[in-house]
Formats: structure tokens, C-alpha cells, sequence
């Protein structure tokens, strides 16, 4: 099982689930994510995204947060 | 002393606060509803305290301006009550180990503790106590469950000793409590959790959406009808009018006194929309016109605010809002707008960017008619036939629109991303959308009743002096020339800058064509909002800002008055 993919957020398929590796940003991005539970190590499903470069909504722990396209670009997940 | 109740946004702050000091406060299922703080007080003892409601907060690391005011205001605390969400509890937790880090004695409410058991969740509150080395209590701030159990424990509540640690640090402690004193079994879907994901998804969620939009208006315009055909206007008719015919006889059916109170007969009948008197129209327009539909408004929004449904609306329509230059999450207070600009301008703060609150106030003082503008709306073109309403509705949406594209490119500075939890579907508690309802219901008779009154009786003295021929006669280039308004028309625009509803009774018997009560009551819903939004617009822009809105009003109202009297 050596076929782990590093990818971001919005390229992630929608039901797809995969665990943060790290946020791409300066620290106010990376504390306000971190606040919402994104933190690296932690497990995410995606759980829809609006077209045209719209928020994607992801499943956090037990809660559902919708992030701007822009920030969830941010994102780098490990998806299996 | 003084309490502070503390927690992560949509935890039942509010509704806790509630229960335990018997002051009313909004709540509802969406982050951000308390963005100011709240005071009450409660008995401890023998001891009368204070109590704060805070508002929610991720951290204590200020990355908003909510979280600013929390952290200030831990300073100067003596006692928190963390608020913890049981369905949600490792995030919850964050905020717990930095309390717990601070020297002020705290004490855990494990609230929701009712979803725990069909969501499949089981904590250990024994356990969770032991590890946190604080009171634990599980409560249910909805029907007060468990708050009494709490408040006897306040006095256990001792500073606990946590040394500072790193953002690292404390989410590793939490990963190792959450192993400890949490169990989780798998539980099939709900159909509301079903419904959850679906309306957030674009191809399913953006037809739901147009259905629950359609659905609400629908039904609030039959409650609101309902309401006025069977309720008000049978009371008015029935009761009121004779009544008011009787002392119309005592007062001698003419001078000062008659024409305050009764106003002008028709036929030597009352009508409740024209004759102007303080104890008929000056009673109707509140109570009779505008009431029902801000009784069908707010209960409506109140159920879509606590089923959880408004965060949606905004994931959905974030790419539309930021050509406008705002994000998704400022249709909250724009549908707040449709019942009253004032708390909705207050809402804009839950916007981050002085950009953006700008935008968005400047927005909905224009183009989004309050209940007030649209009891106007309908009792005046409504007569005239739906098309015309639909006119009306339509323009308004197409000036916020354009104006939305305008402003994005024209105000400086930057708009952010949305970033937002997005609460889960609940079923909302008949109790709390009532007490709500009559929060906001009350609010109504409270701020609009003495104005409305007020007004009435001022028109009537000016008519008398004469004061108003001379403003027609001033404005008529504009009034005329460019709407194509009978020049009387003014004195309800100057009017409406107090109230607009009571520009019902002022375009009415001027008789006017369709066309013109289109045009009439778009440029009243436009020009200047009415005064009590114009205090909240100051206080929230500053003067800067309120000049800067108000000049984009005229422009704007001068704009599409003129052109929607072209094309008409
Ligand atoms: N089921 C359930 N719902 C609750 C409970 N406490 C609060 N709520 C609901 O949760 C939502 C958020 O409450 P609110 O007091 O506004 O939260 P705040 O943002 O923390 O002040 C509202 O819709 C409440 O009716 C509870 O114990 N159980
Ligand atoms: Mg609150």
C-alpha cells in the first residue's frame, strides 16, 4: 500500500477522505483553520464543493465546515 | 462577582444564559448570533452575581473580532461557565484546555447532551471529570435539564493548575481524553443527515433551496393575509370602526381635535387607509397592516434560523455574493433586512471586513424592503394587481444586484473568504421560536407604535400650517418632472424618512395609476431608510461611511425613479 497521493482540498473528489498533512499559510490562516479542528494528522472527508470555484464543504470530526475555494487550496491532504 | 459564560460559537450560550437569569436573548442555530455580550443576573446563594454572555469563541487566541471581546473579557471574570457542545466534543475541548490554562476557576457543561444518544455518542462524564480536573455536567439548555445540577456546583469550581502549553501540545492532551472518555458506535444516516449533505451539494441543494425560498414566501404571505382578512380586519371593521364613529359623533364631526384623532370621512365613513386620524389610521397601519406580516415574517425566518437552514443558503450562494463583493455568509443579514433594517445592520458585524459590512449595510438600506416598506408595497400596488407587485420585488432585486456588482468595484479594501461551521439540522423547539417570535414581535409595537402614532399627529398639525404645500411645491421639479408623481407625492417621501409604512396613508388618496405606484413605491423604499435604521447605519459606519451611503442612495433613487417613470 505505497500509493498514498498528496493533493489539495479542491482536488479532492467529493466523498473522498483523506488525513491533513499541512496548511499552506501565513499563522492567521493556519490559527483560524486550526480553531475549526483542521490540523495536520487529523482525518477529513470532503463532503461537496459548488462549481466554478465556489466553497468546498468538508467533514471535520463531527462537525461541517465550508471553506472558501481559495483557503481549502490551501490545504494539503494524503488522501487512500 | 461576575459569571462568564463561555464556548464555541452555536453551543447554547445564549439559551443557557436564558434559563439561568430569566433574560431574554435571540438565539438561533447559526454561528454568530451574539455579537455583542449580554448581561443578566442570577441568585447564587444568597448572593446576587452577575452574568455574562459571551460572545463564542474557537480560541482565546484572538483571530475575530468575537473572539477579541471574549478573551478581553476573561480579565475581568471571576467565574467561567464553559459551554461545551457533547455532540461535538474534541473541537469543544479546545477552548477548554485553554481555560483551563488561566487562573480562573471553571466549570464544564456538556450541553446538547440530548443528541448524544441517536447520534451514537457516549461519553464517560465521570471520567471526563477526572481528567479535567473540573466539575462536569451534562445539560440540556433547551429544556433545562441538568442547569440547577450546575449551578449548585459553581462553588467546587476551583482555578485548576494546567501549565501554558502550545497549540501541539493541547491537541495531543485532547486526542488522549477523547480516547479516554468517549465511545462512538456506528449509526446508520438519519434522514435528516441525509438532507444535511443533499443541501449543501450544488445540484441538489440549489433546487432545494429555490423550494424552501418559494415555500417560505408562500406561506408568509397566507399567514400574513390570513391574519389581516380574518383576524385584523374583521377587528377594525367591526368593532373599532363603530366605536370610532361614536366619538367621531361626540367630537361634532369637524375641528382640531376630530381631525387629529378621526381624520377625513369618506362618504361619512372611516377608511382605515386614508382618513389619518391618530385612533384609526394612526391604530390600523401598525396593528392592522404591518403586524400580520411581521407576526408570519419572524416566525418563518425564526424556523429556518433554528432548523439550521440559513448557513446553507450561504455555502450555496457564496459565488453570487462575491461578485457583489461580500461572501455567502452576508444573506444572513440581508433576509434579516426583509423584517427590519435595524437588527439586520446590527447583524453585518458578523462580517469580517470594514469593506464588506459597508457593502452589505449600504445594500440592504436600499434595496431590501423591511416589513414596514413591504406592508406599503402590498396594500398599495397589491390592489393594483400581483403583476405590479412582481414589478416592484423585481426592480428592488435587480437595484440590489447591480448595485452589489457597482459597489464591489468601486469601495477599496478586501473581502475574505468564507469560512464557517456549518451547525447540523435540528429540530427546532417550538418553545424557543416563540419566545423569539414574541422578542421580536414585541420589539416591533415597542419601537414602531409610538413613532407611527407620533407621526400621524405631526402630518396633521403641518397639513394644517401648510407647511407641506410649500415643500410640494419646492420639490415638484423632482417629484413630477422626474418620477412623474402627482407633487403631493413628496410629503409621503419625507414622510417615509420616519416610517414608511405611514405612506400608506399619504399615496392612497392620491388616487394614483399603476405605473405611478410602482414608481412610488420603489423610489419610497430607496430614498433614505427611515430614521431608526439611519441611527444604527451611523453607529455602524461612522459619518464617513453614513455620507458615503447616503450619497449612493439619492443616486441610486434618482437613477432608477427616473428610469423605471421612462419606461412605465
Ligand atoms: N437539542 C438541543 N439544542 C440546543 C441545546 N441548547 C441550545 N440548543 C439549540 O442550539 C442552537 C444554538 O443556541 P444558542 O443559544 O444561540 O447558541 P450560542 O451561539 O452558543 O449562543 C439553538 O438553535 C438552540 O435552540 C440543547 O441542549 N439541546
Ligand atoms: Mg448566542
Amino acid at each position: 500500500m505505497k500509493d498514498k497521493r498528496q493533493i489539495t482540498v479542491p482536488q479532492m473528489q467529493p466523498g473522498q477522505s483523506g488525513r491533513v498533512i499541512q496548511i499552506l499559510g501565513g499563522h492567521s490562516l493556519v490559527n483560524r483553520l486550526n480553531s475549526l479542528g483542521i490540523i495536520p494528522g487529523k482525518r477529513i472527508t470532503k463532503v461537496s464543493a459548488m462549481f466554478m470555484r465556489g466553497p468546498v464543504t468538508l467533514q471535520v470530526g463531527r462537525a461541517q465546515v465550508a471553506i472558501g475555494f481559495g483557503m481549502a487550496g490551501r490545504i494539503m491532504v494524503e488522501v487512500d | 462577582m461576575r459569571i462568564l459564560l463561555m464556548g464555541n460559537p452555536n453551543v447554547g450560550k445564549s439559551v443557557f444564559f436564558s434559563r439561568i437569569t430569566g433574560v431574554k436573548v435571540i438565539a438561533s442555530n447559526y454561528p454568530g448570533t451574539t455579537v455583542g455580550f449580554t448581561k443578566g443576573s442570577m441568585k447564587l446563594g444568597s448572593e446576587e452575581v452577575e452574568v455574562i454572555d459571551v460572545p463564542g469563541t474557537y480560541t482565546l487566541e484572538p483571530t475575530s473580532k468575537a473572539e477579541e471581546v471574549a478573551s478581553q473579557m476573561l480579565q475581568d471574570g471571576d467565574l467561567v461557565i464553559d459551554i461545551v457542545d457533547a455532540t461535538n466534543l474534541e473541537r469543544n475541548l479546545y477552548l477548554t484546555q485553554e481555560l483551563l490554562e488561566r487562573q480562573i476557576p471553571v466549570i464544564v457543561a456538556l450541553n446538547i447532551w440530548d443528541e448524544t444518544k441517536h447520534k451514537g455518542i457516549s461519553i464517560d462524564v465521570a471520567k471526563l471529570e477526572e481528567r479535567l480536573g473540573v466539575p462536569v455536567l451534562p445539560t440540556v439548555a433547551v429544556t433545562g435539564q441538568g442547569i440547577k445540577e450546575l449551578v449548585d456546583r459553581i462553588p467546587e469550581a476551583i482555578p485548576p493548575t494546567l501549565p501554558q502549553r502550545t497549540r501541539d501540545e493541547r491537541w495531543a492532551a485532547i486526542g488522549e481524553i477523547i480516547e479516554y472518555v468517549q465511545t462512538i458506535t456506528h449509526h446508520h444516516h438519519t434522514w435528516l443527515e441525509r438532507l444535511q449533505d443533499a443541501s449543501v451539494k450544488p445540484m441538489t441543494g440549489l433546487p432545494i433551496a429555490a423550494v424552501v425560498l418559494a415555500a417560505s414566501f408562500f406561506v408568509i404571505r397566507f399567514i400574513g393575509e390570513g391574519l389581516i382578512g380574518y383576524v385584523m380586519e374583521p377587528l377594525f371593521e367591526k368593532l373599532w370602526a363603530p366605536l370610532m364613529m361614536k366619538l367621531s359623533v361626540a367630537l361634532g364631526s369637524s375641528g382640531f381635535w376630530h381631525d387629529m384623532l378621526i381624520g377625513n370621512l369618506f362618504d361619512g365613513e372611516i377608511d382605515f387607509f386614508q382618513s389619518m386620524g391618530v385612533l384609526t389610521t394612526g391604530l390600523f397601519i401598525p396593528l392592522g397592516a404591518v403586524l400580520p406580516y411581521i407576526l408570519s415574517f419572524y416566525l418563518i425566518l425564526g424556523l429556518l434560523e433554528d432548523v439550521g437552514y440559513l448557513p446553507r443558503l450561504a455555502v450555496l450562494l457564496d459565488n453570487l455574493m462575491h461578485r457583489m463583493g461580500l461572501h455567502g455568509y452576508a444573506i444572513i443579514p440581508t433576509m434579516l433586512g426583509l423584517g427590519c433594517a435595524v437588527p439586520a445592520i446590527m447583524a453585518t458585524r458578523i462580517l469580517e471586513s470594514r469593506r464588506e459590512r459597508f457593502i452589505a449595510a449600504t445594500l440592504i438600506s436600499i434595496a431590501i424592503p423591511c416589513a414596514a416598506s413591504q406592508a406599503m408595497i402590498i396594500g398599495l400596488v397589491g390592489a393594483e394587481g400581483m403583476q405590479y407587485v412582481a414589478m416592484v420585488y423585481g426592480t428592488l432585486f435587480v437595484v440590489w444586484l447591480v448595485l452589489g456588482l457597482i459597489l464591489n468595484r468601486a469601495v477599496r479594501g478586501f473581502s475574505p473568504e468564507l469560512l464557517i461551521e456549518i451547525p447540523p439540522y435540528r429540530r427546532p423547539s417550538w418553545r424557543a421560536v416563540l419566545t423569539k417570535l414574541w422578542m421580536r414581535v414585541y420589539g416591533f409595537l415597542r419601537e414602531a407604535l409610538p413613532i407611527i402614532l407620533l407621526a400621524i399627529f405631526a402630518i396633521g398639525i403641518l397639513y394644517n400650517l401648510g407647511v407641506f404645500d410649500a415643500i410640494a411645491n419646492f420639490t415638484a421639479p423632482v417629484v413630477s418632472g422626474l418620477f412623474g408623481l402627482p407633487k403631493e407625492g413628496v410629503v409621503a417621501i419625507v414622510v417615509g424618512f420616519l416610517r414608511k409604512d405611514v405612506a400608506i396613508g399619504l399615496l392612497s388618496p392620491l388616487s394614483l395609476s399603476a405605473a405611478q405606484l410602482v414608481v412610488g413605491t420603489v423610489v419610497l423604499t430607496m430614498f433614505l431608510p427611515c430614521i431608526a435604521a439611519f441611527v444604527v447605519l451611523a453607529r455602524e459606519l461612522g459619518i464617513k461611511g453614513l455620507l458615503m451611503a447616503i450619497g449612493i442612495m439619492l443616486a441610486a433613487t434618482v437613477i432608477v425613479g427616473g428610469l423605471l417613470n421612462l419606461i412605465l
